[in-house]
């Protein structure tokens, strides 16, 4: 049996932002799985706020990178869905108004009855986000939610999520997953590189002390995102494999003794 | 002029058919040509629902009393057959319980089961009903299994993160996910209850479009049995349209 993942601590603040940044293959979806509940692990336990994981918390909320919408609901009724098995109690004109309210503030307030075959790649990632966040989640777990869209698609949500988080009432604590580092510098508090296994392990994680919501402008020229840009690939590109070279945790460990101060967390 | 020629193609396939009768029976004495069964059905045809006497009712007529008989074995079948294809797909101790018994089940004709049907029901009108359900259940239930096993994982996906109860799970996700196959599955055991019909009205004698060809057999009307037979393909043909036609629907929806 091969181990996926082994080892793993990751500590996250209530109300922060985590991204843990990895190349395909490397274990961040098995890991993200684990510990939303969606999966069970083989060995070992998980440990969330704790309490041992046991299946889906009822404050949490997941974003696949494939949408996940029910084809023959329209946009509302896929987010009415969440809202309904989230708030069972509430009347359902209330529910149809957070369901709305939610497609509004990702911007479909016109598209409230289409379908999703009728939306583009997008518009459907847009409902996705509606519908994690129409329930007024804690917790939001994101799995590559702009992994299958184009490049200039994927920017133009990473900066209404951005938004989207920053405008919350309540803090939600946020667990991400990506392959695309600049989407991580733009979106989290905290930027966590996975060294690939097997048995995968997560790197030493890199602050990005910058206040949200960020724009990729402002990134472009920002003094410490770029030095927050080199450290992340550097980390991702010390620990990857070369030819005939399989992956080194001693680079990781001779690139945490190289770490600035303000780096936090541990692997 | 290519609309024509889409016409005519299948006007010429039925003419070499009738070609092939006519050669046959001219080879054959007893086989009556297109000629003579026509001049010897005509009034079955032209007074479709006129009814003479318990044995020579018009053609439509006795089209309908199999119709309705189809209606009630077929819908008895999918009731039954439905939700034991939601529990075979959505189990798989279930499937390994039952998969053997199935298949031995599945081929068994119709023609065997209505005697175990006349031992149960004593009467012919349900035996043939019994026959008629048990035969044309098996396309909805395979289907039915198929199609839940066919629903892809992102939809239990949602299920699982929304947290959904079970009976929400089954009615907003395995339901419509599963609703095409189910039909195909439908459109398979509604033919296959139009042959049953057919079979267990010539067993057991009851008026219909089977029994007016079985007595017309007996009675040496050998032309009469051509025209139940064009009767029977042409009302299963349109059966499976129409069926077709509720599939179609539905996946406009």
């Amino acid at each position: 049996m091969r181990h996926v993942l082994k080892n793993v601590t990751l500590d996250v603040e209530q109300g922060e932002f985590v991204s843990i940044v990895g190349t395909m293959g490397s274990g961040k979806s098995t890991l993200l799985s684990l510990l939303a509940g969606l999966t069970m692990a083989d060995t070992g336990t998980i440990v969330v706020d704790g309490t041992p994981v046991s299946g889906i918390r009822n404050d949490a909320a997941f974003v696949f990178q494939n949408y996940s919408l029910l084809p023959w609901f329209s946009a509302i009724e896929n987010v009415r869905l969440g809202v309904e098995a989230a708030f069972p109690a509430a009347p359902p004109a209330e529910q149809r108004a957070r369901a709305r309210e939610a497609l509004e503030r990702v911007g479909l307030g016109n598209a409230l009855d289409r379908k999703p075959r009728q939306l583009s790649g997008g518009m459907r990632q847009r409902v996705s986000l509606a519908r994690a966040f129409a329930t007024g989640p804690r917790v939001l777990y994101l799995d590559e939610p702009f992994g299958a869209l184009d490049a200039l698609t994927r920017e133009t949500l990473q900066t209404d999520l951005a938004q989207l988080c920053a405008e919350r009432d309540r803090p939600v604590t946020t667990v991400m997953i990506t392959n695309n580092v600049e989407e991580a510098i733009l979106l989290s508090d905290r930027i966590i590189p996975i060294i690939p296994g097997p048995p995968a392990c997560l790197g030493p994680s890199i602050a990005v002390e910058l206040l949200r919501p960020r724009t990729l402008a402002q990134l472009a020229h920002d003094e410490h995102a770029t030095h927050v840009r080199a450290h992340v690939i550097a980390a991702l590109t010390a620990a990857m494999p070369r030819r005939g070279r399989p992956a080194s945790p001693d680079a990781a460990a001779a690139l945490r003794t190289a770490e600035p101060a303000k780096a936090t967390g541990q692997a | 002029m290519k609309r024509v020629v889409h016409f005519l193609l299948p006007l010429c396939g039925i003419g070499m058919a009738l070609l092939a009768w006519w050669a046959a029976s001219a080879a054959v004495p007893d086989l009556p040509s297109p000629v003579r069964t026509w001049e010897e059905s005509k009034i079955y045809i032209l007074e479709p629902l006129a009814k003479r006497g318990e044995s020579d009712q018009g053609i439509l007529l006795l089209a309908y009393y199999s119709l309705v008989r189809v209606a009630q074995g077929f819908l008895l079948g999918i009731a039954i057959a439905t939700p034991i294809g939601f529990l075979l797909g959505v189990s798989p101790i279930l499937t390994r319980m039952f998969d053997p018994l199935m298949q031995v089940l599945r081929p068994i004709s119709p023609l065997a089961w209505l005697p175990l049907g006349l031992v149960l029901f004593q009467k012919s009108e349900p035996a043939a009903l019994f026959a008629i359900a048990v035969c044309s259940m098996w396309p909805t239930v395979i289907n039915t299994m198929m199609g839940v096993r066919a629903i892809p994982q992102d939809y239990w996906n949602v299920a699982k993160v929304l947290r959904l109860s079970r009976t929400t799970t089954f009615i907003k996700i395995i339901v419509p996910a599963t609703l095409p196959y189910m039909f195909t599955g439908y459109r398979l055991s509604l033919g296959i209850a139009w042959l049953v019909i057919v079979a267990s009205e010539m067993l057991t004698g009851t008026p219909g479009v089977g029994g007016f060809l079985w007595q017309e057999y007996n009675s040496l009307v050998y032309a009469h049995i051509l025209l139940a037979i064009i009767t029977i393909g042409v009302v299963g043909f349109a059966l499976d349209r129409l069926m077709g036609l509720a599939e179609a629907r539905l996946r406009a929806v």
